[in-house]
């Protein structure tokens, strides 16, 4: 189970948040009192203002919460935050779906890169060249292929949000595997140990602290892969497309807008929340990279 | 006699880089022939290539020329029949490991199973005075408890030989000797043979048998001292006269290569 050895510490990092949190609102209003103050532009200069003040463009804060309570589309009586939830969910799903093969894939390459150095050097520029590729013209390439073989389009999602996701995998666990002293190579050599036994005993257990830090970022890559996968395949249950939705409707309610964006940004510290208590469990807090 | 020789190197020299700009004759022409039971030390300057020389008996590194053996065989064959243990001057324990399991780790490689490894990691705990530290972590011991735990994991599989480089380097000047005691009473009671590699001519005389003096880079073994102190090794063999008269002939016999002719 885990133990929570120190309560005082976690109350204290929720602390932290709350008040950053706070100190975050004041920011929002006070950016707005003083723009609208000065109508729009910089205090003391001509030049304007880049994001504009006023309530169309900048809701106030308690708009923006209050607009996840009210009925968001005609003839339902669903409010705003259970329709974000659902889809929220939905794209959830496909962003863990697509960690768990990106991280795989990642995880195995960074292995066969460790076996084979020729491999490694082979394969390396593709991989990177792979990430530099822009994501939106991919994107609906892989639900067209998806498709085309019988896949359900948010399977397709997942697929872009694995390829996301694989490379900070592959890069890390890399780096971990070789991260052990030289010594203790040279000691494994001593023992007469096998390749797989030096992987098994040494190599890997090493790179745990690594891995867990690039499965920090595949899980945040891996949301913002199935965000942006589900605009081109026209998926209507995701947050990608309750993203596009309440873009179109800017003028008339950003509050809107502005809620989805909380929502997706919670998404994000759903998975990487659920790694760090993986984190937990596995490697003990004197090897952990973060805290 | 042939078979009380544990090591014995035959024209033994080491090229690193062949053929390129950086190439480095690390030791030349090294003849030696290691004992049964005795201690020997390696010293000499920074560079003359006495860790050098340690790796090739252990197979950690190929020679260029000329031939070790190891109990009559190749440092490969005594390597993959785990004839040696190895002890750096980092302690070099898995941190993910507790002290117990990283004392059978090489038994764990060597398939021994969990109650040999059990039995066998208390026997060593003991040895080493580290009793009762079983389930303790690595970064929860000072330094010289990690390379006590070092000495254990070295000797649980009962190695005939023992490759020590430099294993107290980064201990404290009190740490240090005390250490130097407690291999001594280890060395008595297991009887193993040791290659010691040392920067400390006390340190050398006081544990050895034998101290063999390295010259400078491309390293050759100059000299090899006697050091025919009583044993067992007592911490009053430090204030003997004998004790200054071998540390002397170490020292004059490592003076010709600092003094700049």
């Amino acid at each position: 189970m885990v133990r929570l050895r120190n309560p005082r510490r976690l109350v204290r990092a929720v602390g932290a948040f709350l008040v950053l949190l706070l100190a975050f609102v004041a920011l929002w209003e006070g950016y707005k009192v003083l723009g609208k103050a000065t109508d729009g532009m910089v205090p003391f200069t001509n030049a304007r203002l880049p994001v504009s003040p006023h309530d169309v463009a900048m809701p106030h804060v308690w708009e923006i919460v209050q607009s996840l309570f009210i009925p968001a589309q005609r003839g339902s009586d669903q409010i705003l935050l259970t329709g974000l939830a659902q889809a929220a969910l939905f794209t959830l799903r496909e962003a863990i779906t697509g960690f768990l093969i990106g991280s795989t894939v990642g995880f195995g390459l960074a292995l066969l890169f460790e076996l084979s150095r020729p491999i490694e050097r082979g394969l390396m520029p593709f991989v990177i060249a792979s990430q530099t590729v822009p994501l939106l013209a991919i994107a609906p390439m892989v639900v067209i292929w998806g498709g085309r073989i019988g896949w359900p389009t948010w399977a397709s999602v997942s697929m872009i949000a694995a390829y996301l996701s694989f490379f900070p995998v592959t890069i890390n666990t890399v780096r971990g595997l070789r991260s052990s002293a030289a010594t203790a190579v040279e000691l494994m050599r001593s023992y007469a140990a096998t390749r797989a036994e030096t992987l098994l005993k040494l190599q890997i257990p090493a790179s745990l602290p690594y891995v867990f830090s690039a499965l920090k970022v595949a899980a945040t890559a891996s949301v913002i892969g199935a965000l942006i996968g589900e605009l081109p395949a026209s998926l209507s249950e995701g947050l990608g497309r309750s993203l596009l939705t309440f873009s179109y409707y800017f003028q008339s309610g950003s509050e809107r807008l502005f809620a989805t964006l909380v929502i997706a940004a919670t998404l994000g510290l759903i998975t990487v929340g659920m790694v760090s208590l993986l984190e937990r469990l596995v490697v003990p807090s004197a090897r952990r990279l973060e805290s | 006699m042939l078979d009380d020789v544990v090591v014995s190197m035959r024209h033994v020299t080491k090229v690193f880089n062949p053929g390129s700009p950086d190439e480095l004759t690390a030791v030349r022409d090294i003849e030696i022939e290691i004992r049964r039971g005795e201690f020997l030390s390696l010293i000499g300057p920074s560079g003359c290539g006495k860790s050098t020389l340690l790796r090739l008996i252990g197979d950690l590194l190929p020679v260029s020329d000329g031939q070790v053996a190891v109990n009559g065989k190749s440092p490969y064959e005594a390597r993959i029949d785990r004839d040696y243990a190895m002890v750096f001057q980092q302690a070099t324990l898995l941190d993910w490991r507790t002290v117990g399991r990283n004392i059978h780790l090489p038994l764990e490689i060597m398939g021994h199973d969990i109650g040999q490894r059990r039995s066998k990691t208390k026997e060593l705990l003991s040895l080493v005075d580290l009793e009762g530290f079983e389930d303790h972590y690595p970064w929860q011991l000072s330094g010289g408890m990690q390379q006590r735990v070092a000495l254990a994991r070295a000797l649980s599989f009962e190695p005939s030989l023992l490759l020590m480089d430099e294993p107290f380097g980064a201990l404290d000047e009190m740490t240090r000797e005390r250490m130097q005691m407690e291999l001594m009473r280890i060395w008595n009671q297991t009887q193993t043979t040791v290659v010691f590699v040392t920067h400390s001519i006390p340190e050398a005389v006081f544990l050895s048998t034998r101290v063999a003096v390295m010259s400078p880079r491309p390293g050759r073994i100059s000299e090899v001292v006697e050091i025919d102190l009583p044993q067992p090794r007592r911490f009053e063999t430090r204030e003997m006269p004998e004790f200054f008269a071998r540390v002397t002939e170490v020292r004059e016999a490592l003076r010709g290569f600092s003094e700049v002719e």
